[in-house]
């Protein structure tokens, strides 16, 4: 074996089964059960990173998910590279690639290690600091190298060749946590009958128990009765278990999000199985059984690599058979570290001396230690540490009456610090539940509830593992619902004494506080000075000290150093901890990989794709497509040679000299049906409707109740009781919605049904001269012709044999048909037609000639002309308002000051450039004195702007103030180079008098 | 992800459904008799309660039919789910988990 470190038996790990992996390129061996973590501490190996602000050398300093050091990028290429794992979570594989981040060349010998020595340059609020510096040295300066200094691990070069599953699950209890409570949990809930989910975020459930060599439970070995409790659980169908797995977020009602990690990191050599999967758990109970977190102790330079939580170094000799240095100084304010101390010891680290904070520690564990002939010096503190790449030796100074005495130094290669421990409460303050401050543990524990939720074990305060497990099993018996019926399970326990004691805040040290870091933060490189340094800049409220400090804002979310920041501010302000409060804890608890969030959704499924029925022969033609809302629509028919402006002059000539052939299914579609149906669009669309004879056409215009333009659309009456409503291409979902709205809460007299047909008809419009001689010999059982289907009219008949509704309408300002068949004979119609089209010179063309076209005509385009505060006045359509209806939604509003004609405000114009060639911006802006200083008074701003072949110039719509009153005018439009002069017109430019919709 | 009880389907999750703004605000049944004040408050003036707060949703990807709730806006608890046209239930606290 060459791991120096590893002892020769105890542990979890498997001996027989050697495995080999690299970090930053060194190979190095490891066990079956190992961690990253422990892997490189069997081997010596201490230092693995970078500190993000000073980039000093940081060790391993924790056994688990609170570890705030030791973050590596694991993956054997970039495409299975991911960065930031938690070196004491990954479960070590034969083959795995870990590389230490944020160091420059290497972690020994690294670049920016400068900054440690220009620490003084760095204080609380340096970021807030920089910006009321000239802005020159931000942007020049400080930012480029905080930005490169500054960080954890890098994104990896290559997109994620990993899969991603999600679920959604439903259970009567969720557990999260598998230690004892969590177990127990488990087990009372099963036996009760209830649906059990329990997860854990390491590979091995058991918790604490997978460290416990001592404890007793009913008679067996503490794990023997996690394999027989494991057992157990996996006997119950009911019951899953779920190791690897994250309960990153509690969310409103009992929705808990968890992270699967299904392979842990391993080489997966099968890209098509799911790495991770997301669950989202919805339980009726939630029982949170989370553990406790123990406290570093803030004493300067407690950031050396070989200095470690105290229960942490006995959990890598218990559990990996790993001995973390040769030989150790404890420095401890908690009982706890006694146990470390005595574990250490027996596996033959040398103990060179147990430092407590406190003056006269007694009790069992302080026996004990004293017994087996450990140094033991009440009332010591530790004031400095020596050491670069790795702690060397620590000084320890008494305290008498406060004072801290002479400081003798005492060489060691690893400094073990317990300040006590911290109940997770993170998902039960998620959750919203209230916590309340335990005098007694100096914690906060968990109080009232905001969800259906019960805490167990060490997250609720128990202190010992039989009240762990009876609490455990407590709240599993009454999260299944049968509290009172069960019979109260008592597990007989025999375990290690109970531990006392903890510390708040930064210790004692008797040095100038100045020259002096004593960190709180790891992660975060925050110093008690910095806290110190905020409260004596004026703030008060945690939440600001954490903010200008970054204390607990790093990936691990302050598991580690909230306690102490919280500890430094009640001293500093002399007011007591619970009056200073907790600041809000957030999901999530340990980071997940964005994968997880993506799931399924990626590349091609990363939205749906809505395509027409004629996609197909439009791609087969070889247009050029644009994203429209969801739908993908043909923008152009380029033929071999041609740009976008040659195409689309083409096709525009061929719509005003002969016929066009246009794919407008993505038009929204409603039907509305029913007795009412009249009367109710009369109550909603701004025109009359009671008039309109079946089997003709009108433009409806939609309003909000503000009075301003959201939709419109063609509207055909079919029968009396029965209208085709059409919409913008994105407005069908708002449009029925509202429609919707109204129907049920308004007017729940109206007799009428609402029914989306948008994807039910294909839409063929053919536009141009030639129109109707291309349709009509399709045409059966309705006469198209001029005299007996005029503009605005509508006809239900077959088009090449298929049962159709024939809209005689234009939106090119020539004669036009649009042929409405069931969506599946689309494609089969479009091509009848285009083929029948042939001998007439018909083209297809785009949504861009569909807009050049329209707007030669004047014709808007909501959400283009129209941007949420424009009234039918506003654009031109007036006329289309019903008058004589006493009401319609928006009439009111309308009546309101300021929406009128006189009032100033932007209308509908043409603009015409000065130089015929030169094609505006859309979103210019329009100003009457081009000489004004900025910002100058804008009038308006252009809405379309388009080349028109046909009147070969540009043209442009925009809207102006007062522009009805401005026709003529020349104003100007300053442009990023030059101000071009436009002279406002009507805004239409082609057949003012309609002569060409007949033909 | 909020659970809603839609009084036509029963518990679903809040995916299904669309937020429709305060609850028992009336359109004026003539407009015409309204001041502008008044229009005025019917369209952009709301209570944004703290606490029980009376609103609209639809069970859009469900039954599609809207229906008024109670919810407690401090804890999201929904305290009860009713059918348009029915009064707003007389109750003052939220309910516990
Ligand atoms: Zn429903």
């Amino acid at each position: 074996m060459s791991e120096a470190f590893r002892l020769p038996d105890g542990g979890r790990v498997d001996r027989a089964q050697p495995l080999s992996f690299t970090f930053d390129g060194r190979r190095y061996g490891g066990l079956a059960g190992d961690t990253i973590a422990s892997a490189l501490l069997a081997n010596g190996v201490h230092l693995v990173g970078r500190s993000f602000k000073y980039h000093r050398p940081r060790g391993i300093v924790s056994a688990g998910a609170e570890e705030p050091n030791a973050l590596v990028g694991v993956g054997r290429d970039e495409a299975h590279y991911t960065p930031n794992l938690v070196a004491t979570q990954i479960s070590l594989y034969d083959g795995l690639s870990a590389v230490s981040q944020n160091r420059s060349p290497s972690l020994e010998r690294d670049a920016g290690s400068i900054n440690d020595r220009l620490w003084r340059f760095f204080p609380a609020g340096f970021y807030y600091k920089t910006f009321m510096w000239p802005r020159r040295a931000w942007t020049r300066v400080f930012e480029p190298r905080i930005r490169a200094m500054a960080g954890l691990g890098r994104a990896p070069k290559a997109p994620d060749a990993a899969r991603y599953a999600q679920r959604y699950a439903h259970c009567d209890v969720l557990v999260i946590g598998a230690g004892p409570a969590g177990l127990a949990s488990a087990l009372a809930a099963a036996e009760a009958g209830a649906r059990v989910i329990i997860c854990d975020e390491q590979s091995e459930l058991g918790g604490s128990l997978l460290a416990e060599t001592e404890a007793r439970i009913d008679g067996l070995a503490a794990q023997d009765w996690l394999a027989a409790t494991l057992a157990r659980l996996g006997a119950f169908d009911r019951v899953t278990v779920l190791p690897r797995t994250i309960a990153f977020g509690y969310f409103p009602h009992n929705m808990v999000g968890l992270a699967q990690d299904l392979t842990g990191y391993q080489g997966e050599p099968d890209d098509a199985a799911p790495r991770g999967r997301l669950w989202q758990v919805r339980a009726k109970q939630v029982v949170i059984a989370a553990g406790a977190i123990e406290r570093p102790l803030v004493f300067p330079d407690n950031d050396r690599p070989g200095i470690m939580l105290a229960d942490s170094a006995r959990i890598y000799v218990e559990r990996y058979a790993v001995k973390p240095g040769r030989r150790a100084v404890i420095f401890t304010a908690h009982d706890e570290a006694y146990r470390a101390a005595l574990a250490l010891h027996r596996a033959g680290v040398e103990i060179a001396a147990i430092a407590d904070l406190r003056g006269a520690p007694e009790g069992a564990w302080i026996d004990a230690a004293r017994a087996a002939g450990l140094p033991v010096r009440p009332a010591t503190t530790i004031s400095g540490t020596d050491g670069q790449l790795r702690v060397s030796a620590a000084h320890l100074a008494p305290i008498a009456d406060g004072k801290v005495g002479r400081a003798e130094r005492i060489e060691c290669d690893l400094v073990l610090m317990s300040g006590g421990f911290t109940p997770s409460v993170h998902l039960f303050s998620q959750s919203r539940g209230k916590l309340r401050f335990d005098p007694a543990l100096e914690a906060f524990v968990p109080g009232a509830p905001a969800e259906a939720s019960l805490m167990a074990g060490a997250s609720a305060g128990a202190q010992t593992l039989e009240a762990t497990l009876a609490t455990g099993y407590d709240a599993g018996d009454q999260a299944a619902g049968v509290s009172g019926t069960a019979q109260v399970r008592h597990f007989a326990v025999e375990a290690a004494p109970l531990s006392r004691g903890g510390f708040l805040g930064a210790v004692p040290h008797g040095r100038d506080p100045a020259s002096v870091r004593a960190f709180v933060d790891f992660q975060n490189d925050v110093t008690a000075k910095d806290i110190k340094l905020a409260l004596a800049e004026g703030f008060r409220s945690i939440e600001h000290v954490k903010r200008y400090t970054t204390t607990g804002m790093a990936t691990d979310q302050g598991k580690t150093s909230n306690m102490n920041a919280l500890g430094i501010v009640s001293e500093t302000l002399g007011r007591p901890i619970p009056e200073i409060g907790t600041t809000t804890f957030r999901m999530p608890y340990t980071p997940v990989p964005f994968g997880y969030f993506a799931g399924y959704a990626r590349g091609e499924l990363f939205e749906p794709v809505r395509e027409t029925p004629i996609h197909g022969w439009a791609a087969e033609r070889g247009a050029v497509f644009e994203d429209v809302g969801q739908w993908k629509r043909a923008r152009y028919f380029p033929e071999p040679g041609e740009d976008m402006r040659a195409a689309v002059a083409r096709e525009c000539r061929a719509v005003r000299e002969a016929v066009g052939i246009f794919d407008a299914s993505t038009l929204g579609k409603i039907e509305i049906v029913g007795p009412d149906a009249a009367e109710f669009l009369n109550r909603l669309y701004v025109n009359a409707w009671t008039k309109l004879k079946p089997g003709r056409l009108r433009y409806g215009v939609l309003l909000r109740e503000d009075g301003f333009i959201v939709d419109d659309g063609v509207v055909g009456r079919i029968a009396e009781d029965r209208f085709h409503v059409t919409t913008t291409t994105g407005g069908a979902p708002r449009v029925l919605a509202t429609m919707e709205d109204y129907l049920q809460t308004e007017w729940p007299d109206l007799n009428v049904w609402l029914t989306s047909t948008t994807e039910q008809w294909a839409v063929i419009a053919v536009q141009g001269p030639k129109a109707r001689d291309v349709l009509a010999p399709l045409v059966e059982g309705a006469d198209i012709s001029a005299a007996s289907m005029p503009h605005m009219s509508v006809a239900e008949c077959r088009v090449a044999g298929v049962p159709a509704r024939l809209f005689r309408v234009s939106f090119t300002g020539e004669l036009g048909f649009e042929v409405n068949v069931p969506a599946e004979y689309g494609r089969a119609v479009w091509e009848t037609i285009f083929a029948a089209g042939q001998p007439h010179g018909v083209v297809p063309y785009g949504t861009e000639t569909m807009h050049v076209l329209r707007a030669e005509k004047g014709y808007i385009i909501v959400g283009q002309e129209t941007d949420g505060t424009a009234t039918p006045e506003d654009v031109g359509l007036g006329w289309a308002i019903g008058k004589a209806k006493p009401d319609f939604v928006g009439k009111r509003a309308l009546a309101r000051a300021g929406m009128a004609a006189q009032d100033d405000r932007k209308q509908l114009v043409g603009v015409l450039t000065e130089e015929p060639g030169f094609v505006l911006e859309e979103g210019a802006h329009l100003v009457a004195d081009p000489a004004q200083k900025p910002p100058m008074t804008m009038l308006g701003h252009v809405t379309s702007s388009y080349w028109s072949a046909k009147l070969n110039r540009s043209i442009a719509l925009a809207m102006v103030r007062s522009g009805r009153d401005r026709l003529g005018e020349t104003l100007h439009v300053p442009l990023a180079d030059r101000t071009v002069r436009v002279t406002l017109t009507e805004p239409v430019f082609y057949d003012p008098e309609g002569s060409r919709l007949d033909g | 992800m909020l659970l809603i009880t839609c009084p036509f389907c029963g518990q679903r999750p809040e995916i299904e459904f669309a937020y429709g703004g305060e609850a028992h605000i009336a359109r004026a049944a003539d407009p015409r008799a309204t001041s502008d004040e008044a229009w005025t408050e019917y369209l952009y003036v709301r209570g944004n309660a703290r606490g029980l707060h009376a609103e609209r949703w639809r069970h859009i990807r469900g039954c599609g039919r809207f229906f008024n709730a109670l919810r407690d806006t401090v804890t999201d608890h929904f305290v009860a789910t009713y059918k348009m046209g029915e009064a707003r239930p007389d109750r003052t606290e939220g309910k516990q988990p």
